[in-house]
């Protein structure tokens, strides 16, 4: 471990064209973590991952990945990293085992350790069954799996994870996300980007919100949920009179122009302070419905500092993380 | 290691992974030699018993025209192969793993000599099989074993230099089917050339192109190894134009392949 940043970003900017896609970020991934990079589709963290991986060039700005800048040595830069993109890069005529033979190749292993190491990212990869498959044959967990181990084969510092588990079943990407833990523990820094916040929320040590080519927020999770003020209950009523009767009761204003006939009320959502919620609606002999106890979670967060609801540019967000429902 | 032999190095790993391309795709292989073959019989057994007579030939025409076609069989071979090239090259340009080489510590231009050094490979085996089966239908060249090796020389040239061009094809070309349409030229020109017939019989200005366009001195030059006829400057600018050709290519191919792409 060493004190240089793992990545350092000042004053990036890029466009293209006359679209703006990232707008003067500045930003640092200390060695060893996962750091996720967390923003609706378009938000620039496919643009971000290009400029570091060397894809592309930046407009404007300082990019250093290990301490060595993209733009003056490149080469250094490519030999520390690995990168899964979000299109899976394997040659879909090549076998997983062939693929795992080039990469070893063009990272001049020689033919034993290319032999070891191709063997043993087979194995810790689920892909040993299917080494002599070609690619174009795997299903998409394999794939996106096979792409990962590519990228580790030359033992990278650090790796870039773009949209890993997009277009996964969830299993899947539950065996992606076990895959990325065991990377980390090893050592290795990774940056992940993601729409998912429940994605962000489970591996990330870090995460940085990005919303229109710039960072609205960084921290950990825990720090980011500080951001939101606390969770709330949200009742549901049969009819509109229940909805009145309750707010009145409970002191809360109904939302205007919500036809859901929903009531949010503030709490902690605890066994104790429910009791005693359902307890005054059951004196007043209002029904309710159903009841769903919100924790804040990052979706929230994403709502607090961009003043956008993530789920709104991207459906796929609206996950279950933090919520409890009882009917 | 210099530069100079990681370069080597990684070429002769794409060059690996190209030949597993090919070994996977050999129906490509057929017709890509399919087409000469075709074409070979075509005009030796349907056009090539009065073609013959017309280069004086006599009753023997069809033998004597076998003899006066096989260069220009042999370049539309060539021509086909380089197709398929720009082909595999735009095909693989739309493939994630490009995107991967260019993130890693490798020489840059490996990709394509890889490409490249497949297709001459695949392209030389190919004139063989094609010059086999020319044999068979009667093509008879006099050529003593130098002969042969400095023909075999010009063919593997003439098939650099456009696998270089083609090349920069498939990467110029936006689209597959962009990259299968721009080498179609090369198809044409033995044809307006001396390929088929001497270029004397033809009209004026088709003449004129005839003459100078790059595809009749390498035909000529073949004609004159293999057969024997006069080759006069023709070896010069055959020889002149394929490095023109390869040069063109290879720097079209590496400012294209270069290029900031923000796709």
């Amino acid at each position: 471990m060493t004190n240089i940043p793992a990545i350092a970003i000042t004053g990036l900017r890029r466009s293209y064209g006359s679209q703006v896609v990232l707008n003067g970020i500045d930003l640092q991934v200390p060695e060893g973590i996962i750091f996720s990079l967390l923003g609706p589709n378009g938000a620039g963290k496919t643009t971000m991952v290009q400029i570091l991986s060397t894809l592309i060039r930046a407009d404007a700005g300082e990019v250093r990945v290990c301490g060595h800048d993209v733009l003056r040595d490149p080469d250094r830069v490519r030999a520390a990293i690995g990168v899964t993109g979000q299109f899976s890069a394997v040659d879909s005529f090549l076998t997983g085992e062939e693929n795992l033979r080039l990469m070893a190749d063009l990272h001049r292993l020689g033919r034993a350790e290319g032999r070891r190491r191709t063997a043993d990212l087979l194995e810790r990869f689920g892909l040993g069954e299917a080494a002599g498959k070609p690619a174009v044959m795997y299903s998409g967990g394999m794939r996106r799996r096979l792409d990962l181990a590519m990228g580790l084969i030359g033992n990278p510092r650090v790796v870039f994870l773009d949209e890993p588990t997009t277009g996964l079943d969830p299993r899947s990407r539950r065996d992606m996300w076990q895959i990325v833990r065991d990377l980390a523990a090893r050592g290795v820094t990774i940056l992940l980007t993601t729409q998912h916040l429940e994605e962000a929320d489970q591996l990330a040590d870090r995460i940085a919100l990005l919303d229109r080519g710039g960072l609205v927020a960084e921290g950990t999770p825990a720090e980011l949920k500080r951001l939101v003020p606390g969770g709330h209950v949200e009742l549901r009523f049969a009819d509109g009179r229940a909805l009145t009767t309750a707010a009145a009761i409970l002191d809360v204003a109904p939302e205007p122009a919500d036809e859901s006939l929903v009531l949010r009320v503030p709490g902690d959502g605890g066994v104790r302070s429910l009791k005693v919620l359902l307890d005054r609606l059951d004196a007043a002999a209002v029904q309710v419905d159903g009841l769903t106890v919100q924790t804040p979670d990052l979706d929230d967060v994403f709502f607090a500092v961009t003043g956008q609801a993530a789920s709104a540019a991207a459906p796929a967000i609206a996950s279950a993380s933090g919520k409890v429902t009882a009917r | 290691m210099t530069t100079m032999t990681l370069a080597v190095r990684d070429s002769a790993t794409m060059l690996r992974r190209q030949l597993r391309h090919t070994s996977r795709n050999l129906s490509t292989m057929l017709s890509l030699l399919a087409v000469p073959i075709i074409i070979l019989l075509l005009f030796v057994y349907v056009l090539g018993g009065t073609l013959g007579v017309g280069l004086g030939g006599g009753s023997g025409g069809r033998g004597v025209y076998v003899n006066y076609v096989t260069p220009g069989i042999l370049l539309i071979t060539i021509a086909g192969a380089v197709q398929a090239t720009a082909i595999a090259v735009a095909m693989d340009m739309t493939e994630g793993i490009i995107a991967r080489f260019r993130t890693m510590a490798i020489a840059r231009m490996s990709v394509l000599t890889g490409h490249v050094l497949g297709s001459v490979l695949q392209t030389l085996f190919q004139l063989a099989v094609v010059l086999a089966v020319a044999v068979l239908v009667g093509f008879r060249p006099d050529a003593t074993a130098i002969e042969w090796l400095a023909a075999a020389g010009v063919l593997a040239a003439t098939t650099l230099a456009l696998v270089w061009l083609a090349v920069a094809m498939g990467l110029v070309a936006k689209t597959v089917a962009g990259a299968s349409n721009l080498p179609m030229p090369l198809l044409l020109l033995p044809l307006f050339g001396s390929g088929f017939v001497p270029t004397d019989t033809l009209p004026v200005g088709l003449r004129w192109f005839a003459d100078y366009q790059p595809f009749t001195p390498i035909m000529e030059t073949l004609r004159g190894l293999l057969l024997g006829t006069p080759i006069g400057n023709s070896v010069v600018l055959a020889l002149g134009w394929c490095a023109v050709i390869a040069l063109v290519g290879y720097v079209w191919a590496k400012r294209l392949y270069n290029r900031d792409r923000t796709r």
